[in-house]
């Protein structure tokens, strides 16, 4: 990659790496430039202008007009197409296309674990496609971590009590380095891993191989079964609490009169801390679920969730 | 001008001596040397830090010390360097010890107040290291929630009661800047004749005085946090972890100007003074100090932050194209201050333009977190602001000791510093944007190489900090004798003896002129004693 023995620039291996970098480039020149032009400036007028009497006072000069407005519209233009070249790539980098694959990572001190929808869970490592969009649902058990894979161009914060999402798109096979960016504790920089990319045919062999893997959603089946939510969420609103099918992505009219979007966060909210949005029509007698369920628990649950959803739509088909 | 009189002169050094009489001192210039004095400790002690955490990263194995310790070390380096080292530093030693002589006053207008703010410092300054001694501190210096507040089972409380303490240490300071920059200026002293170090330090005072109670409440909060377990930071209590950095960052964003504005103002004294010209747009210098400052409040919703960052960057553009300006036609030598200035220039435009990088968005997100971060601020608060202290150190040294520190051997610091602080630093973009995160005790073996020459720097840059220590201490003694100005120079502090009396002027002087009058030969010009100008 370079003769001088270490390399100068990471990786291209996502579809964001090349977006990312031609900003780079862009943002290196513009610095190249400036600062040789500044370079030439100071050392021809530290040569030209020298001391060569004690004797000389050099005429003042107190300022010119003109020059203080093109050294204040100049850099104020280049700013200004750097932001907006940077908000549309951020833009890009915020919002996951519809139909990636979604993956969840839990992350605590200090390892990274995920499960894949069909069950098989790893740690440390994750295996992804290439050449297709990967959404990462991500929360902490304990303290901020963050999620970033230099190869790809891509990072972010996850954080205790929340989810937060990353996505990206591998555009060639191999193993990538996977760091924790965010200090931790103690062993911050032992919370790496690897991306593993595999062409889609391999990643399909590697998630059915290993030991035979029960699927998120029917491990968050048998959850809703072990912990009694069945007993008040029943499908068909006969229960004392209100039926959940379908419920991902809808909107829930609430008590209060507001009405909010039931996404991820909604429903871990609601196990964890049922009396802080309660669903019109319906009393708040729900217990929090708090220390008996684990952050992997919630995510499977919310996968069943989702697995009730398209039931519904093939129910409404027939 | 002959030995005996010089000797027999009455000044605030010879005034009275002992112990008693500089612990009690009310004398501004006395109180910078009991700042100067402090700060040079800090900074010696947060060096160590530096020189431990960079041998341990000569090898991508953790050998040297544990994980453990290396988090307290980085975390100790950041809090001794920016609390104790680069806020008090310009502003409390030169900025204490100048504002008055530039304005033409007997001192800041509250002295009593100059030196109860010493000793809330040194207060603040025992508890972080008392912290230190039972064993350290390791969340960052940025002390992220939840884990400083729940998780971290070191000795946090008790390091940010000690920055809380030295808060207002500041505010004190700012406040007596400000007053007495409004109050006490001399006859003739409009606004428009103030140096633009007067200017820099006023900007920088205001930030002192609406941003300080920020940081020191938010800081409060992770102790009462500990203590009692409020739980305002603590998701599992319905707190929010990301509140702290929203605060946190309302005022670490403007402090980044605390550290770097009054270094702006040094280096505008020093241009102007060894190129012999007035400084190029003099307003434009004085008003980009004060938008500086202003659009430093900022918001973090991402968007905002990134535009704020990028105006930010105007104002520091204006001022490296006004100093360069000010070299244009001019009589340019090359003493140790002026090199410590033209190296700032360098150095700053450097830190300024990676500062774009991450105020871009789309950037942002791959080198945030990384080493480009490291070395971005570190060419901005030691590449710059350090250069900037040790220049106006050296350039105001005959005044503050009435003698000459050894000419050839400053300058060889100075160009030993700025090689081996690029050579520390400038290999870290490069990692940054490799991806190599930064407070990694251990690292893949990829990054090995551009550690070693990192480290290599830092080695030659600890030798060009130990240099100025040392010849600095001897010319106390040894140094030629320096007289009244020692660089021709045309500012206010000039016109009066070195080192000064204790009043600092024998007549209250009267400003006919601006401090960059260097067309003229006679400082007469510019200042006249009260009598004279009301003939």
């Amino acid at each position: 990659m370079s003769t001088l023995g270490f390399p100068l620039f990471p990786e291209q291996a996502s579809t964001m790496a090349p977006r990312v970098d031609q900003l780079y480039y862009f943002l290196f020149g513009v610095s190249v430039f400036f600062a040789t032009l500044i370079l030439i400036l100071i050392v021809t007028f530290a040569v030209k202008y020298r001391r060569r009497s004690d004797d000389e006072r050099p005429r003042p000069i107190s300022g010119n007009l003109g020059l203080e407005i093109l050294w204040t519209l100049v850099p104020l233009s280049l700013t200004l197409v750097m932001f907006v070249w940077g908000a549309r790539l951020y833009f890009i980098t915020f919002y996951p296309p519809s139909d990636a694959l979604e993956i969840n990572v839990v992350a605590k001190q200090w390892m990274w674990k995920a499960q894949h929808a069909e069950g098989r869970a790893e740690i440390d490592e994750l295996h992804i496609p290439t050449g297709r969009p990967v959404k990462l649902i991500m929360t902490s058990q304990d303290v901020i971590h963050d999620f970033f894979v230099p190869a790809f161009r891509v990072k972010n914060d996850v954080l205790p009590g929340r989810y937060t999402t990353l996505w990206f798109e591998a555009t060639k096979p191999g193993a990538y380095r996977l760091f924790c960016s965010q200090y931790c504790g103690t062993q911050h920089s032992g919370m790496i891993g690897y991306i593993i990319a595999l062409e889609p045919a391999e990643f399909q062999a590697w998630l059915s191989g290993g030991a035979t893997a029960v699927s998120m959603a029917t491990a968050g089946e048998n959850l809703f079964q072990k912990l009694g939510c069945v007993s008040c969420h029943a499908p068909n609103d006969t229960g004392r609490g209100p039926s959940l099918v379908g419920l991902l992505g809808k909107a829930v009219r609430l008590q209060s009169g507001a009405s909010v979007i039931a996404d991820e966060d909604y429903i871990r909210e609601s196990i964890l801390n049922p009396q802080a949005k309660i669903v019109a029509g319906y009393q708040p007698i729900m217990p929090t679920f708090k220390g008996l369920i684990s952050e992997d628990g919630i995510m499977q649950i919310i996968a069943y969730l989702k697995s009730l959803k398209r039931e519904e739509g093939a129910q409404v088909k027939k | 001008m002959n030995g005996p009189i010089e000797e027999r002169r009455q000044h605030y050094l010879n005034v009275n001596y002992g112990l008693k009489s500089w612990l009690l001192t009310t004398d501004h210039k006395r109180i910078a040397w009991l700042y100067l004095i402090v700060v040079t400790f800090f900074f010696f002690v947060g060096g160590l830090f530096a020189t431990l955490i960079r041998l341990e990263l000569l090898t991508p194995q953790g050998d040297l010390v544990q994980a453990e310790t290396y988090n307290k070390l980085f975390t100790m380096h950041g809090v001794t360097m920016i609390f104790f080292f680069l806020i008090p530093s310009i502003p409390a030693v030169l900025g204490n010890f100048l504002i008055p002589l530039m304005i033409g006053a007997r001192d800041l207008a509250f002295p009593r107040l100059n030196l109860a703010s010493w000793y809330i410092y040194i207060l603040g300054g025992l508890f972080t290291l008392a912290a230190a001694a039972a064993g350290g501190v390791d969340t960052g210096w940025t002390f992220y929630t939840p884990y400083s507040s729940i998780y971290s089972n070191t000795h946090v409380a008790l390091t940010v009661i000690g920055i809380f303490i030295t808060g207002f240490s500041s505010i004190l300071t700012g406040l007596n800047f400000i007053v007495t920059i409004h109050t006490m200026r001399a006859p003739g002293m409009t606004w428009f004749r103030l140096p633009l170090f007067v200017w820099a330090h006023y900007a920088t005072s205001i930030i002192f005085i609406l941003g300080t109670p920020v940081i020191a409440i938010t800081l409060a909060l992770v102790a009462l946090e500990r203590l009692f377990g409020l739980g305002i930071f603590n998701p599992e209590l319905g707190g929010d972890p990301l509140l702290f950095q929203h605060l946190f960052w309302f005022y670490s964003h403007p402090a980044v100007y605390i550290m770097i504005l009054p270094g702006m103002g040094v280096i505008s004294e020093l241009i102007t003074c060894f190129s012999r010209k007035r400084v190029f747009g003099y307003d434009f210098i004085a008003f980009s100090s004060l938008a500086m400052f202003v659009s430093g409040q900022s918001v973090y919703a991402s968007m905002i932050f990134s535009l704020l960052s990028m105006l930010v960057a105007i104002p520091s553009a204006i001022k490296v194209f006004n100093w360069t300006a000010t070299l244009y036609k001019g009589s340019i030598s090359f003493d140790a201050p002026m090199l410590y200035a033209l190296g700032f220039i360098g150095l700053f435009t450097i830190g300024g333009l990676t500062g774009l990088f991450l105020a871009t968005l789309g950037v942002d997100v791959h080198v945030h977190d990384t080493y480009f971060v490291i070395a971005h601020f570190h060419y901005i608060m030691v590449g710059s602001a350090v250069m900037a202290y040790l220049g106006g150190i050296h350039f105001w040294w005959p005044k503050m000791t009435g003698r000459k520190y050894p000419e050839p051997l400053a300058r060889l610091a100075a160009v030993i510093i700025f090689l081996g602080f690029n050579l520390t630093f400038f290999p870290q973009f490069v990692l940054g944007y490799l991806g190599m995160p930064r407070r990694y005790h251990v690292y893949p073996p990829e990054f090995q190489v551009l550690n070693v020459m990192s480290t290599a720097g830092a080695s030659i840059l600890a030798l060009g900090y130990v240099l100025p220590l040392a010849y600095l201490i001897w010319s106390l003694r040894y140094g030629a004798v320096a007289g009244m100005n020692a660089w021709k120079a045309r500012g206010l502090e000039w016109q009066t003896p070195s080192p000064p009396p204790t009043d600092n002027f024998d007549v209250t002087p009267v400003v006919l002129q601006e401090a960059y009058a260097y067309d003229v030969d006679e400082p007469e010009v510019i200042y006249a004693s009260e009598k004279a100008a009301h003939v």
